[in-house]
């Protein structure tokens, strides 16, 4: 599959020359890139799932470490992890039933194999049933005969059916990766429309006569403010201009041109400005699950400002910016420095780059993104609503598997 | 120590090390009248108990241990200090509401018995009611403004208590010229804010106007009462008017250009500039005939000030230089000669810009030099004067720091510090103030300069100042701001918005150097398009850990104290 490792390549290395901006654009094209991946991928008779996860998990961890701060692209090579693991154990489940069913009918198989299937099945059922249903206190307890039970059925299972079902076993894998490929064309329709379903939530949020302050720009904020313009709300906006890639420039413009009353403040203002702030509401780069945002820079600040006004610290994040992981030092290790000539024009400190001549040394700092620690934000709203930041490592449950959470260096093994 | 270790225990901190200043070194204390200890009794009744657990605040309780030998000699001094002041105060209440705050600490004053004065608490009903009168006559014919509450009355009764006797038996051939001057005093001087949403006393200020400003296009609702003007469409025209207004001075009038045009940037230079332009005004000055001198000057110099507020709004500093260059006029003995006056005048001045000024950063300097550390990382917003000087000092000194300089836009002003900063050799970190959080990780102490301090403890200052100020504070960080005595006012303000000077929208529009960002460059055609360039904001008092004067380091609970105790300095 030469293309696809062309495809693969490409995408790469616009992940590395930072090409892509945004976790949208990126997310969305990391999904299309493993799409194809997966519908090249050769399908093996037996243990497809891991055949798929394998494949997956090695263009994941090369587009991962091509841009490690880019959060969203390890998020969406978690989702698909995801993804197969369900797909492949709903067509278990299913499978796993109707030979339960057909094992009980005929009664002329030998018994030592008959009570396997049976158990296996059972088993299987009760693995599927602990992941599609939420993690609770009682799945937990009723999973616990049949936990023990689950690694050695599942394989054995497996051996056995593909002896003697290999005819079914084919049109199931084809089964499998077209379900895959299903859902993760699900996942980029999801991606692609989040911010419209988050738009939806605006007029819940914001009143009449509302000032509202955010800074830098995101699509899915320009979105929220104008569903909620739309609805006949008026409010006003103050726009923070988020040096020095002066995103809010464009936002204001955008949101002038829609007919909301638009305000640019520099971002020194942004103190000042909080006391007369009823919200501010921000994008974010990425959502930690103890609930932190990793958000342009500049916003912590303002999240600061806004927890001493009282002021609420709304994030719009769409799911695919939930990233499993806990932050550790966010601040150094998930951050990028940017090129210095946006802060300072080359040719005139040219001269004072060289520590040669006697003079000081000078370091200029251009951080992309900032840390806001979750006793800062309010409010996440996400597609599925508005959750608290104490919540969000929950709904981070409901979107991977545990066993994906680390894709790198992991030696791989079967299902 | 390390600064972030200490403060875990954080604010009931047993080491003053931080603070030790607050008690005046002995130098200070020979200087002046060395009566801080009593009103700072009264100072403490203001605030009970709520204020009293900041830690920083202990130095001071220790220092009333010496209050009793220090409050006997003094008195005399505060008397006749009262006489004087208070021919002031009736001006001064009558002005705004914020000086009530004085007439309350004078009340104070008299409760606290070591300075009690029963002779002077036992003026009669009579002799009050007929100061008051006196006053009252007075206020009627200055016309100066129907703003008088009926509330301030009692005020001002009240506020000169212990006035009368004095002005009665020691300044009764000062007494008319005094009052006359009061009236010159409330014509000129213009109010401290004026509400430029106000129409119809905008429309008079613009009809005396010299500076015919145009409204700026698509102003920010929020600030309307603040003045916005196109930027530089006067220029020219004002320039080549400059042989024909007789009204002000040349010199002055090329300073209020200067200032139209953004050229002098810092309050101290301004203020500098604003004070010299008077030396000039003053020694072309000869009084017309059948005019005093006294009124006359003080005329001149209300009309120079307003030019200059036409030009640029008066930064609190110039205010109070102002307000001292006009008690000094009005304090001139009559026995003197018009050129003895001049020279009275100019020396006077000289005496200022020297004293409050310049050797007031120099003593700051040497102040907070001593926060300086070796493996010091320090942070420093904007470019404020003083806190130049205090990094190259500490650098003289052979201190081996790191400096992080943070900026802002429009203005970026510290593009140029930073320059200056290498050349000597300086280690710097440059950032702007989005990347404040990422970089105050490393600092261990704050350096900021102020444009005024406010007698609630704020810090009127450059715009950011305020963000940089919370973020230190919640890396526990140490805060020092940076002032000089003479930028204190009594005047109290909660939040950037009610006072404060609107910039250029323009120039945050644009992006110099970045030919891609010009999604703004036709933004006023846009109807729901505003641009708002704040100039100042305000920084809690809670965010500052110390404030760095030229009498000392003092937390900024006392800085009413200062208010009260120097600002009168100005006056005497």
């Amino acid at each position: 599959m030469p293309d696809v490792q062309a495809l693969v390549n490409d995408f790469v290395n616009q992940l590395k020359k930072r090409k892509i901006e945004g976790s949208q654009a990126t997310a969305k094209q990391t999904a299309e890139v493993l799409r194809s991946v997966i519908s090249q991928q050769r399908v093996p008779h037996t243990n497809q799932a891991a055949a798929l996860i394998n494949a997956v998990r090695a263009v994941g961890e090369q587009l991962i470490a091509a841009n490690p701060v880019e959060l969203a692209v390890g998020n969406i090579v978690r989702r698909i992890l995801h993804i197969i693991r369900e797909e492949d154990l709903s067509l278990a489940t299913a499978a796993m039933a109707g030979l339960g069913l057909s094992v009980a009918s005929d009664d002329e198989d030998d018994m030592e194999r008959s009570d396997q299937p049976i158990l296996s099945a059972a088993a299987v059922a009760a693995a599927a049933r602990s992941t599609l249903r939420p993690p609770s206190l009682q799945t937990l307890l009723e999973d616990m005969p049949d936990s023990a039970a689950v690694p050695h059925t599942s394989s054995s299972g497996g051996d056995s059916e593909g002896k003697s079902r290999s005819v079914d076993k084919g049109s199931r894998g084809r089964k499998l990766k077209h379900d895959v490929i299903e859902a993760v064309n699900e996942l980029i329709q999801d991606i692609s429309t989040c911010y419209e379903q988050i738009a939806e939530q605006a007029i819940e949020h914001i009143h009449q006569n509302e000032v509202i302050l955010t800074l830098g720009s995101s699509k899915t904020v320009l979105e929220f403010l104008c569903a909620a313009k739309e609805k006949k709300r008026s409010f006003k906006v103050f726009v923070a201009e988020g040096a020095p890639r002066y995103q809010g420039h464009l936002l204001a413009k955008d949101l002038a041109a829609r007919g909301l009353q638009t305000t640019v403040i520099t971002d020194s203002a942004v103190f000042a400005m909080i006391s007369r702030v009823n919200m501010v509401i921000v994008g974010a780069h990425a959502v930690m699950a103890n609930g932190g945002v990793i958000a342009p820079v500049g916003l912590n600040m303002v999240a600061l400002a806004a927890q001493r006004h009282a002021v609420p610290f709304v994030v719009l994040a769409g799911s695919h910016k939930l990233c499993p992981l806990y932050p550790h030092n966010p601040e150094v290790l998930l951050n990028e420095l940017r090129s210095p000539s946006e802060l300072l024009d080359f040719g005139e400190f040219s001269d004072c780059m060289d520590s040669a001549s006697g003079a000081g040394s000078l370091h200029i700092v251009n951080p992309t993104f900032d840390y806001v620690p979750p006793k800062l934000v309010s409010l996440f709203i996400t597609d599925t609503g508005g959750h608290n930041p104490s919540y969000m490592y929950r709904l981070i449950a409901d979107y991977y598997s545990a066993d994906d959470l680390v894709v790198k260096g992991r030696p791989t093994t079967g299902s | 120590m390390d600064p972030k270790f200490r403060r875990v225990g954080f604010e009931p901190d047993p080491n003053q090390s931080q603070y030790p200043l607050t008690v005046p070194p002995p130098r200070l204390l020979s200087e002046r009248t060395a009566a801080v200890p009593v009103p700072e009794i009264g100072f403490r009744r203001q605030f009970p108990g709520d204020r009293i657990p900041i830690g920083s605040y202990n130095p001071s309780l220790a220092l009333l241990g010496t209050s009793p030998s220090a409050a006997s000699t003094p008195t005399s001094e505060y008397r006749d200090g009262d006489g004087e002041f208070s021919e002031d105060s009736s001006g001064w209440f009558l002005r705004s509401e914020s000086k009530r705050m004085e007439g309350t600490a004078k009340e104070e004053r008299n409760d606290v018995p070591s300075i009690s004065k029963p002779v002077k608490a036992n003026t009669t009903k009579a002799e009050r009611r007929a100061l008051q009168e006196a006053q009252r006559a007075a206020k009627a014919t200055s016309k100066a403004d129907g703003r008088a509450e009926p509330g301030k009355g009692v005020k001002q009764s009240s506020g000169k208590k212990d006035g009368p006797p004095v002005t009665s038996s020691t300044a009764t051939d000062k007494k008319s010229g005094g009052r006359s001057l009061e009236k010159e005093r409330k014509k000129d001087v213009p109010p401290p804010r004026m509400q430029f949403d106000d129409k119809s006393r905008v429309e008079k200020a613009k009809r005396r106007a010299l500076v015919n400003q145009t409204e700026a296009v698509n102003r920010v609702e929020l600030f309307r009462h603040l003045p916005q003007y196109e930027y530089g469409s006067q220029l020219p025209k004002l320039e080549s008017k400059l042989f024909q207004i007789d009204s002000v001075h040349p010199s002055v009038f090329k300073v209020g250009l200067r200032y139209l045009a953004g050229g002098t940037s810092g309050d101290n230079a301004r203020c500098i500039e604003m004070l010299r332009a008077f030396q000039e005004a003053i020694r072309d000055y000869s009084t017309p005939p059948e005019k005093a001198l006294v009124r006359d000057l003080t005329a001149k110099i209300g009309s120079y000030v307003s030019f200059f507020t036409e030009c640029r709004p008066l930064s609190i500093s110039m205010r109070n230089a102002i307000r001292f260059v006009k008690s000094r006029i009005a304090k001139l003995p009559l026995s003197h000669s018009e050129s003895e006056a001049k020279a009275t005048l100019y020396s006077d001045i000289d005496r200022f810009i020297n004293e409050k000024i310049i050797l007031a950063a120099k003593v700051i300097v040497g102040h907070a030099a001593t926060k300086v550390r070796d493996g010091d990382v320090l942070l420093i917003y904007g470019s404020s004067s003083v806190v130049e000087m205090i990094l190259l000092y500490a650098h003289e000194l052979g201190k081996q720091f790191r400096v992080v300089v943070v900026d802002s836009r429009p203005k970026l002003q510290s593009q140029a510090l930073i320059r200056r900063l290498l050349a000597k050799g300086l280690d710097c970190t440059y950032t702007l103030i989005n990347g404040v959080s990422y970089v105050m990780h490393e600092v261990t102490r704050v350096f900021l300069g102020a444009s005024a301090v406010l007698s609630n403890g704020t810090v009127y200052s450059r715009i950011g100042t305020a963000c940089v100020a919370m973020v230190a504070h919640a890396f526990h960080v140490p805060v020092l701001v940076c002032c000089e005595a003479y930028k204190f006012h009594e005047r109290v303000q909660l939040d950037s918005i009610c006072s404060n000077e609107l910039g250029d929208p323009n120039a945050v529009a644009t992006v110099p150097g970045r030919m891609n960002v010009n999604y703004l460059d036709n933004w006023t055609s846009e109807d729901n398009l505003q641009i708002l360039n704040l100039m100042f904001d305000v920084t809690p008092s809670d965010y500052i850990s110390a404030i760095v004067t030229d009498h000392g380091m003092v937390p900024p609970t006392s800085v009413p104290v200062i208010v009260r105790e120097y600002g009168r300095e100005h006056l005497i």
